[in-house]
């Protein structure tokens, strides 16, 4: 690639992230206004906690990610991944999350799937960034039609 | 999820007591603190269920009878299968047999109190039976049975299909011992118009107790075959929780979602069972092929039946490495649903040229057979082994995976192995 397209798709990057950052603040300030407006449905989650402690507990500790994983979930730590994790860990393992890769459309249509069929509850607004998050981070493998063997543990052979 | 008082083969109380103790300190800033730390829709979350919240790794010892050499896919529901290498022997070890789980295993079970009602449409009466009535009003049989798991090789398709990403080792042939399942529905009577039966388990649903979590079975005919038992022994020993303890079906050449664990119920149905997962996607492949990725509409799927044929490498373990001109054994096991297997074949040179191996009977229907041979490796370098079956229809595993379905069942494509001449 030549130095003209380098500092072009350089510009490009820039534009990107400027707008993902004013999107993240918009964002933002819509979640903390609904935040302020509806204080009540948080209060409600008391009476499933037995604990009675805060919903603050479904959050991690930043020393717990390496090398971009949330280590004790396995999860890819991008943005988003704290909610898949206490969403989706409500009812299954994270495995069955971490192992399985799709389209957005595709992660969708499992979570209402989910609904359907298994009792998943509307997830609301928190819908949108479970998508992104799994869509952008467990989106499909082109393995094609048969992939090179993989992870092979070399050792001697006794006979 | 944890129902109170009720799974014990749940996570630890000083396990969930860490997780509550959990503190945001997150890295990924205000917006990623915000989104994580609340449960926006909690009041959509159902009452009395106690969230955990955080997965991690758990222990393997809550698999009771399982050996910690399994593959964990998932333990909620647990999901494991079994290294390819630990299939080598003729009838699988009990503690190395797959476990495949849709919901939670029952807990407490208690098989002095055990029952199993036989019932339905097309039932001439409806019977509930202990299992001391089992075992002592129906004759003992014994069988070796293949069962593989519909999605077994899973993992394969392209693009990726939904669903427990399996390996190759979700299958198992193991000794098993019951009643015949056609002497106890004959017993309770069984009217001319009977198509399906139905199997109903004491599994858990992972999040609605009121849900039945799996209840599939076989066309009659299926059903009234020599070898489909009620079984609770496999290799002489009880079954494994995991495994169905202390009642299940044992139905070979099927997908072993059909051999229902846990088993409480039979119901003989006038028309195709219609319990959970018979249904839809689930154990359906499309009716005709179609290109990969494609959104087959549920009327244009099928259930599966027979399990296509299949092999695998089981000796020597994938990575042997060989020293100069060593000439060295390479056996395993095949199979082929409801039909035996013909021929195996191995090829070292990626399909250009196969060796015929010698294959074993089968010890009755629908067990696995062995085959082996020796081989020598021509000189210094890398290697796969490829094993190929033949049914006794003339039909044979693909080398490349075989056609796309929207769930990724039946996948059939040769096995192989990595092996090194020095």
């Amino acid at each position: 690639m030549g130095e003209k397209e380098d500092r072009i798709n350089q510009l490009l990057k820039l534009a990107r992230l400027s707008i993902n950052f004013s999107l993240t603040l918009i964002a933002s300030g819509i979640l903390v206004s609904v935040l302020i407006l509806y204080p009540p449905s948080f209060d409600k989650t008391s009476s499933i906690h037995p604990a009675n402690v805060s919903s603050t507990e479904f959050s991690v500790d930043s020393t717990e990610i390496k090398n971009g994983i949330h280590v004790p979930s396995g999860l890819i730590a991008d943005k988003g991944f704290e909610l898949v994790l206490k969403t989706c860990a409500q009812c299954h393992s994270i495995e069955v999350v971490k192992q399985n890769r799709a389209t957005k459309q595709g992660w969708k249509d499992m979570i209402v799937w989910m609904q359907k069929t298994q009792g998943l509850w509307d997830l609301g607004i928190d819908e949108v960034p479970i998508l992104e998050y799994l869509s952008k981070n467990y989106s499909p493998k082109n393995t094609g039609r048969r992939k090179n063997l993989e992870n092979i543990e070399w050792y001697y052979l006794k006979d | 999820m944890r129902k109170k008082n009720t799974q014990n083969i749940n996570l630890s109380e000083s396990k969930d007591e860490s997780r509550r103790n959990f503190v945001v300190k997150s890295s990924l800033g205000l917006f990623a603190g915000l989104l994580g730390a609340k449960m926006v829709f909690a009041e959509n979350f159902p009452k009395d269920i106690e969230p955990i919240g955080l997965e991690e790794s758990t222990s393997k010892s809550l698999m009771p009878g399982k050996s910690d050499k399994l593959t964990i896919l998932s333990d909620r529901p647990w999901n494991a299968e079994t290294p390819i290498h630990l299939l080598d022997p003729i009838a699988t070890p009990t503690k190395h047999f797959f476990v495949r789980n849709n919901g939670n295993a029952p807990s407490n079970v208690n098989p002095e109190k055990w029952k199993l009602t036989i019932e339905g449409e097309s039932a001439s009466k409806k019977i509930t039976f202990s299992l001391k009535e089992l075992k002592s009003k129906f004759k003992h049989y014994s069988y070796h049975l293949t069962i593989e798991c519909g999605g077994n090789s899973r993992a394969e398709f392209s693009p990726t299909t939904e669903g427990n990403q399996w390996g190759n080792g979700a299958v198992g042939c193991a000794k098993w011992t019951g009643v015949r399942l056609k002497d106890v529905l004959n017993y309770v009577g069984v009217k001319a118009d009977a198509v399906y039966i139905g199997y109903y388990g004491a599994d858990q649903h992972l999040l609605d107790p009121s849900k039945v979590v799996i209840s599939r079975g076989v066309p009659i005919k299926k059903a009234m075959e020599d070898e489909s038992l009620i079984a609770w022994a496999i290799n002489d020993e009880n079954l494994p929780l995991m495994n169905g303890y202390p009642l299940r079906l044992v139905i070979g050449g099927w997908p072993a979602s059909v051999s229902g664990k846990w088993l409480t119920k039979i119901k003989i149905r006038n028309k195709v069972h219609d319990g959970e997962k018979m249904e839809g996607k689930s154990y359906r492949v499309p009716k005709y092929p179609v290109a990969p990725g494609t959104k087959v509409p549920d009327e244009d799927m099928e259930i599966i039946g027979s399990m296509p044929v299949k092999s695998l490498v089981t000796y020597p373990k994938s990575g042997a490495m060989i020293g100069k001109g060593k000439s060295f054994e390479v056996r395993g096991q095949a199979w082929a649903g409801d039909l035996s297997v013909k021929e195996v074949h191995i090829s070292i040179d990626f399909g250009v040229t196969w060796k015929k191996c010698t294959l074993t009977t089968p010890i009755n229907r629908f067990a696995w057979q062995q085959w082996k041979t020796r081989i020598t490796l021509p000189e210094k370098g890398y290697y796969e082994v490829w094993a190929r079956a033949t049914d006794s229809n003339g039909k044979i595993q693909p080398m490349v995976v075989p056609n796309w379905n929207p769930k990724g069942y039946l996948n059939n494509a040769c096995h192989r192995i990595a092996v090194k001449q020095l």
